[in-house]
């Protein structure tokens, strides 16, 4: 690992000065995925800026929904009460994440921020237009099982690794955002970004802006469900996830939301199925139709074929896992 | 408490940095190119990133003030620093699990922890388990159900286990191997370090 500068910070305003003053700085908070890449050389700052010395921790909740700090860890997010009574698919989705140390050691904040695990991004003697712009693709006609078959450009075909945010994208969840300009908030679903001619950007946050929280809105979903499907049984990226949050009276869905992972280079959501289901009767023909109609536009790279297949199977399968929850 | 100051500067007590500003300097006299001139007029800026810092923290209940560089790990300055090799390095890069520790009681990859990140921190390695002669009870466990082969990778182990149960994660053999899905065994050890566990959960001590 190259040196680098290390300095502590205890408040926003602090974090982001130092943040604009130091063109290669970044933050650090659980560093589980930021010391891995500067390990493999895959990114080197000249200064971290460590950001747990402030006050972003915080879990609270009131009848409008729940803000979740920037800092808070990836376990404590599971294991908090409200968060398993009342959000349980963003529980359920970060359990399925990592491993129990990890969790420990991963922040919100983080998790959202976590850079692809695609392989050719990972090996810096490859070509990777996300680590160095114009180098080329790697994986378009290379390794490819990984990646995504949803809103691919020819210049990148990774996906976004995370669990956690796959949940977030369909609770319809936003981000706080402090910066050199002030505070902002933007809907979950516009922070991250497609790869089209800019695969570099994983995301809209912009120069010096620092993640201070997430907030999800209140609901009414009585049946949700996370799935995940990956090569091992635990401790292991997705090859494709759902995470499914339905509101069923009778045997009637009222209201839908539903979101894919390992698909896109974004959390993939899935609003024109979301419609489709709104309204109809939770049974299996429902929820085939569903799936079948989620695949719709899916484009694949050679290894990653299986992904049409498996995403189908994985939708109809999320659905009916939630529709029989108690 | 006993303190132990490690102070790992170099026999003369001087710092990379100071070293590295007089090479840096004497190389530019010598040879003088408009490069190393550069350098050593930079000097001050690069020898920052070679700064090493202090660091306070407490392991096994030994408070240690260290002086580190920040791009130590906490599992280097474990083993390089304090000489405690029972913690294991065995991918550096979170995938494993050979290399956890608790902080401040919760079980942490120490791979991919920087050390400065653990100021004031408690931290317990595998070589803080036992109390005197007397082993950790999941220490006996593992040894009771030979919950291991070649060993590599049972500290970690048997810091996630603990873990484990103190989290409340250990009610059946499922659960187990969900919540310890973040140590791998080479050697394929699992159905035992599975039995080892249960028994210390259903032995009900205080870990
Ligand atoms: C072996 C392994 C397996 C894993 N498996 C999974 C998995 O199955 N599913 C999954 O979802 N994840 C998985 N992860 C990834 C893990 O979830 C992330 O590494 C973690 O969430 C990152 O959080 P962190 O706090 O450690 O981030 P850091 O490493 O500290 O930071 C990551 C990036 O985020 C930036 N950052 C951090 N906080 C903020 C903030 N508040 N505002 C702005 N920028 C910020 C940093 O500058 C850095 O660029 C795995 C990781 C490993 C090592
Ligand atoms: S050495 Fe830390 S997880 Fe493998
Ligand atoms: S005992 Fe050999 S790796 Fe686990």
């Amino acid at each position: 690992m190259i040196n680098f500068d290390y300095i502590r910070t205890f408040t926003t305003k602090a974090a982001v000065d130092a943040k604009v003053k130091s063109a290669s700085s970044q933050f650090i908070a659980g560093g589980t995925n930021l010391v891995d890449l500067m390990k493999k050389g895959v990114t080197s700052p000249d200064k971290l800026i460590d950001i747990n010395g402030l006050p972003l921790k915080q879990i609270t909740a009131d009848a409008k929904g729940i803000l979740i700090g920037a800092l808070a860890l990836n376990s404590e997010v599971a294991e908090n009460a409200i968060i398993k009574t009342k959000y349980p698919l963003l529980a359920a989705a970060l359990n399925a994440g990592a491993s129990p140390q990890l969790r420990n050691m991963a922040t919100v904040g983080g998790n959202m921020m976590q850079r692809t695990r695609c392989s050719y991004f990972y090996d810096i003697t490859m070509p990777c237009n996300k680590r160095e712009p114009g180098s080329g693709c790697g994986a378009l006609q290379g390794q490819n099982r990984m990646h995504a078959i949803f809103g691919t450009s020819e210049k990148c075909i990774a996906v976004h690794p995370s669990d956690m945010c796959v949940a977030l994208a369909a609770l319809d969840a936003s981000v706080h955002i402090s910066g050199p300009k002030g505070d902002r908030k933007i809907l979950f679903t516009d922070f991250h970004r497609l790869s089209g001619d800019t695969p570099e950007l994983d995301n809209n946050l912009q120069k010096g802006e620092l993640i201070t929280g997430i907030h999800i809105p209140a609901n009414a979903f009585n049946k949700t469900h996370y799935l995940k499907i990956r090569d091992r049984a635990s401790y292991a990226f997705a090859l494709v996830s759902v995470a499914a949050a339905l509101e069923i009276s009778g045997n009637t869905i009222n209201n839908a939301k539903l979101a894919m992972g390992g698909v896109a280079h974004k959390p993939w959501r899935l609003t024109a199925v979301e419609k489709f289901l709104t309204g109809k009767p939770a049974n299996k023909e429902t929820f085939t139709a569903a799936a079948n109609m989620a695949m719709e536009g899916a484009n694949t790279f050679g290894q990653n074929n299986f992904k049409i297949k498996m995403g189908k199977a994985a939708v109809t399968e999320a659905l009916q896992q939630a529709a029989q929850k108690i | 408490m006993p303190n132990q100051d490690n102070n790992p500067q170099g026999p003369a007590g001087k710092s990379r940095r100071d070293f590295l500003k007089k090479s840096t300097a004497l190389a530019a006299l010598t040879i003088a190119s408009p490069v190393l001139v550069k350098a050593a007029e930079n000097d001050e800026k690069i020898a920052a990133l070679f700064e090493q810092m202090p660091l306070r923290l407490e392991v096994n209940g030994v408070a240690h003030t260290l002086s580190v560089e920040p791009r130590v790990t906490l599992l280097d300055l474990l083993r390089e620093q304090l000489h405690l090799m029972g913690t294991k390095k065995g991918c550096d890069h979170g995938q494993c699990g050979a290399c956890t520790v608790h902080v401040d009681g919760k079980r942490i990859n120490s791979c991919l922890s920087l050390a400065v990140m653990n100021e004031g921190k408690k931290i317990t390695t595998i070589e803080g388990l036992a109390i005197g002669d007397k082993l950790h009870p999941m220490q006996e466990a593992f040894i009771k159900h030979d919950g291991f082969q070649c060993g590599y990778c049972t500290p970690g182990q048997i810091m996630s286990a603990v873990c484990c149960v103190k989290e409340g994660h250990a009610n059946n053999a499922d659960e187990i191997r969900e919540y310890m899905s973040g140590n791998i065994c080479r050697c394929g050890a699992y159905p035992n370090i599975v039995d080892a566990i249960i028994e210390v959960k259903k032995g009900g001590q205080s870990l």
